[in-house]
């Protein structure tokens, strides 16, 4: 039997995505937590928590760049050239927030620390903005017309794709206030756990919304889950229900744990976190079945856009090998940096 | 010439990719010095090679922080401005990619954190061996993407689908180890070698010029001369190889770079020439009769081919090809010099003693930086008008986008590295003129503070007394 591999590179792909949202999601959110921090000191132990492992996380955006490239030549070459703006934005957004890590140290007057410590934040909520706005450009679908991009520069920028960007943002608040939960004592890990329940509840209704607007602006979307204009078909949307419930519970259960008295109860810190995590990718595996098999939504298949086979089975075979000891020695690292950050831990030079 | 999205996305693109090769060629070869120090002091147990580590890392996660921010800007620009490029060849091309991010960026991205911040929490053995794992990690890096653009260079083992015109690979060996690939990751190593010796050696030449001389000091300048001296004449025959494999599979940027109007048996090396609007002259100063000595597996009784050998739409800019040649060419043979009289120097006992030396030590730490920048215009600028050699097209890689979005991203990426590239570069020369902040014998006079540690957050230069607020 031979094998799916354009099937198996969109999975690899889509899990490679979701690694970035997940990692790189946190740091976002916590740049963009900068903003509220009551000190330098504060902001320094903010970022303590992620400054060794940002790079790493960063390099799954690079996996999807890179990826989409590699396996799916034709998607690369009308989505980048579709969101030329946006990845613009996106890309000096993260230079700013990207060398700020460093330079944020190395200033020594105050304007300039000012500056470092704006570039931060600000590039840290652009990022998240664009990244929104470009995954509601995709859901909205792009012109193409003989194979390539036939857009214009602003097709992306809608209400809709706003509504998503702004999501993704208070998504991202959500995972890096959770993250602060696990790293931080004291004050700021009391804060936090304040900071997360607003996002977690910003979540709930962003979802809800970006669901209904999905629904309405592709009726496509709305067949596949059951709904038309007049009935709801509910032998297609039982079967894909699980997604949407098993993100309300785990809202729920996120909330409970958030709200616990601390000291009380069995909400260890980790738990948030990875309870956040449960309600992105039941999102996520929710527009996996509005948008599947798509790559480029509603335009090209994955099967239509792939690179030729041979191409994907020489990666695969890379992949293969290379993926499970990527995945372990980031386990490892993230094992090293594990536990509590402490004030003045953190920078090294 | 007009301004058009083709035009402005090759701007573009040179620009971006200078800017970025800057870092690689740097991190590349300081990634390497720093894992030869912390190694030495494991090995030795020499306090200096610990206090070079600790002090060259800073530098380093600076420059490391700029390398992959613009790295992650290269990743994008293929689709943004080249996706017909990007779709034609992206079944050849993107394995490479896909590789080098498998390969490379997650081990030195991962490793990078605990080389940075993992000094107190892991042993001094594992410590030593993510600063390797980053070394490596910046090696294989160089691997990938040099055989991506190599094969741009002298494409090989693909073959053309004729339904719809795309690149395929028929056999992965020769796609990888194309022509020109091996001479190429040889002259591209020893660049980033150079380049990081070149900079080790100004920072502790314009120590001595301050009067700051420490052990540390003198050791990185010891071992800048002798990396110098011994590299610089191998990056000669290597260079020398690369331009013989050029010779062969692109004998029109060959004819650029060395000025070649009128094909001849016999050709000679022009030292200078005049500009003539593109135009192939003679005027200038030429040593006659020196192609059977540095072209000498060219075949026999042929002529060598010169301009007018190739279609005018065939050839690539000649002037820019030209001097950027001559001016890598000048840029080494300078730190040829500065490596062989440094060496001089330490073994008759005066490299810490100021004098010429170090005034011309110090501008050509940036030396590097130019030959690698301009012998990438030799190489890029020499292929066009071509992005696949001889294949593909410049004027058929580029996407459908309208000039005034490429004018846009042309500006804002102006701005935005001249910002962090000037940013950058004051709080790395800070750091690296600071030198090492203990009394002129070289007995430390207060406790290093390791990276990692508490009272690291601190070592900083406000705290060191000195004035350098003025600075930023
Ligand atoms: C000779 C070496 C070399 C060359 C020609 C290039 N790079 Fe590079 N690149 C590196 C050597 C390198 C490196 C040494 O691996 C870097 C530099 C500093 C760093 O952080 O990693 C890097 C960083 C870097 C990153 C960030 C990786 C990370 O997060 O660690 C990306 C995505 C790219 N590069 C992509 C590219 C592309 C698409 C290029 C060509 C058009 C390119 N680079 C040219
Ligand atoms: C890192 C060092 C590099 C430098 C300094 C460099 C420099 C340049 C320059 C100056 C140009 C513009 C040429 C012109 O349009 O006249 C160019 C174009 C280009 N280069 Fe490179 N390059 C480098 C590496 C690479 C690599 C590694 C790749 C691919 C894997 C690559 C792919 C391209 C492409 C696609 C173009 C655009 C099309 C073109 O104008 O030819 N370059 N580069
Ligand atoms: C002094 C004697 C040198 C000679 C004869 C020489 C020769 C060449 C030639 C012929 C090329 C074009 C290769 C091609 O397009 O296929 C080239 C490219 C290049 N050179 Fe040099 N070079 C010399 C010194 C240097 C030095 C000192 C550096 C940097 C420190 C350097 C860095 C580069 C780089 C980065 C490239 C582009 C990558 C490549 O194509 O290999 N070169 N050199």
């Amino acid at each position: 039997m031979a094998l799916d591999l354009p099937l198996i590179w969109g999975f690899i792909l889509a899990v490679g995505v979701f690694m970035y949202v997940l990692l790189d999601g946190f740091d976002l959110g916590i740049g963009m937590l900068t903003f509220v921090a009551r000190s330098d000191e504060e902001r320094n132990m903010m970022t303590a928590t992620i400054e060794p492992v940002w790079d790493g996380n960063e390099t799954w955006l690079i996996i999807g760049g890179g990826g989409l490239f590699a396996a799916f030549p034709t998607a690369y070459a009308i989505i980048m050239p579709a969101f030329y703006l946006p990845v613009l934005i996106m890309l000096a957004a993260l230079i700013f927030r990207g060398v700020a890590f460093e330079f944020r140290h190395k200033a020594v007057r105050p304007t300039t620390q000012k500056f470092w410590n704006g570039a931060f934040f600000g590039g840290s909520a652009i990022a998240a903005l664009s990244q929104g706005v470009m995954l509601g450009g995709m859901i909205q679908g792009i012109n193409v017309e003989g194979g390539a991009f036939a857009g214009g520069a602003f097709d992306w920028l809608t209400p809709f794709s706003l509504l998503v960007g702004v999501s993704v943002i208070i998504g991202y608040l959500m995972l890096g206030a959770c993250w602060l939960v696990l790293k931080t004592e004291g004050d700021l890990f009391l804060r936090a756990r304040k900071w997360a329940r607003a996002a977690l509840a910003g979540v709930a209704i962003g979802f809800l919304a970006v669901s209904l607007a999905t629904l309405a602006i592709d009726p496509s979307v709305g067949e596949r889950w059951g709904f038309s204009m007049t009935n709801i078909d509910f032998a297609r949307l039982l079967p894909l229900s699980p997604a949407p419930l098993a993100g309300m519970f785990f809202c729920a259960w996120l909330w409970r744990d958030l709200s616990m008295p601390t000291g009380q109860g069995d909400a260890p810190d980790w738990r948030p976190y990875l309870l956040a995590v449960g309600v992105f990718l039941s999102g996520y595996i929710g527009l996996g079945f509005s948008l599947y098999p798509y790559i480029v939504p509603f335009e090209f298949t994955i099967w239509e856009a792939a690179a030729r086979d041979n191409s994907l089975a020489f990666m695969l075979v890379g992949a293969g090998i290379m993926l499970p000891i990527i995945l372990l020695y980031t386990a490892y690292v993230y094992s090293l940096f594990w536990g509590k950050v402490k004030p003045g831990d953190g920078y090294h030079a | 010439m007009e301004f058009d999205a083709l035009l402005l996305s090759r701007i573009q693109f040179a620009f971006v990719i200078a800017f970025h090769i800057m870092f690689p060629a740097f991190t590349i070869g300081l990634a390497a010095f720093l894992a030869v120090c912390e190694g030495l002091w494991l090995k030795t147990g020499n306090e200096v090679f610990k206090r070079l580590y600790l002090h060259w890392v800073k530098i380093f996660a600076l420059a490391f922080a700029m390398g992959v921010v613009s790295g992650v800007v290269m990743s994008y620009q293929f689709g943004t401005n080249w996706s017909l490029f990007s779709e034609i060849t992206g079944s050849v091309i993107g394995p490479l990619l896909g590789y080098e991010v498998l390969t490379a960026f997650f081990l030195e991205a991962t490793f990078l954190g605990v080389m940075l911040f993992g000094w107190n929490k892991v042993g001094r053995k594992l410590h030593f061996v993510a600063t390797c794992a980053v070394a490596v990690g910046t090696t294989i890096s160089a691997f990938w993407i040099l055989s991506a653009n190599s094969w741009m260079q002298t494409p090989d083992g693909f073959a053309i689908d004729p339904e719809t015109g795309n690149f395929y690979a028929t056999d992965w060996i020769k796609v990888i180890f194309n022509p020109s690939f091996p001479t190429r990751l040889v002259h591209m190593l020893l660049a980033a070698y150079i380049t990081t010796a070149a900079v080790v050696m100004a920072a502790g030449a314009w120590q001595v010029i301050n009067g700051r001389v420490t052990t540390p000091t003198r050791w990185q300048m010891r071992m800048a001369a002798g990396t110098l001296a011994l590299l610089m004449p191998i990056q000669i025959l290597a260079g020398h190889e690369s331009g013989i494999v050029a010779h062969e599979y692109q004998p029109a940027k060959i004819a650029a770079a060395e000025g070649w109007c009128e094909s001849a048996p016999v050709q000679g090396t022009m030292l200078l020439a005049w500009p003539a609007d593109n135009e192939c002259g003679h005027a200038g100063i030429t040593i006659p009769g020196t192609s059977p000595y540095l072209f000498a597996n060219a075949p026999k009784g042929e002529d060598l081919k010169g301009l007018d050998a190739f279609a005018p739409e065939d050839t690539p800019p000649l002037w820019l090809v030209f001097y950027s040649f001559r001016i890598m060419v000048a840029a080494g043979l300078v730190m040829l010099g500065i490596g062989v009289w440094g060496c001089f120097l330490w073994w008759r006992g005066g490299l810490d003693k100021k004098g010429l030396f170090h005034w011309l030590a110090v501008p050509s730490g940036a030396l590097g930086f130019v030959a690698v920048i301009t012998g990438w215009i030799v190489a890029e600028v020499g292929r066009q008008p071509y992005t696949v050699y001889g294949a593909l097209r410049t004027v058929d890689s580029v996407s459908p986008v309208s000039t005034a979005q490429v004018a846009t991203s042309l500006l804002v990426f102006m701005v935005t590295y001249a910002i962090i590239f000037t940013a950058g570069t004051v709080y790395m020369a800070r750091i690296a003129t600071r030198g090492f902040d203990d009394d002129p014998m070289g007995k430390p006079t207060r406790e290093r503070r390791a990276p990692g540690s508490p009272l690291g957050a601190v070592d900083d230069p406000a705290e060191t007394g000195e004035d350098i607020v003025a600075a930023d």
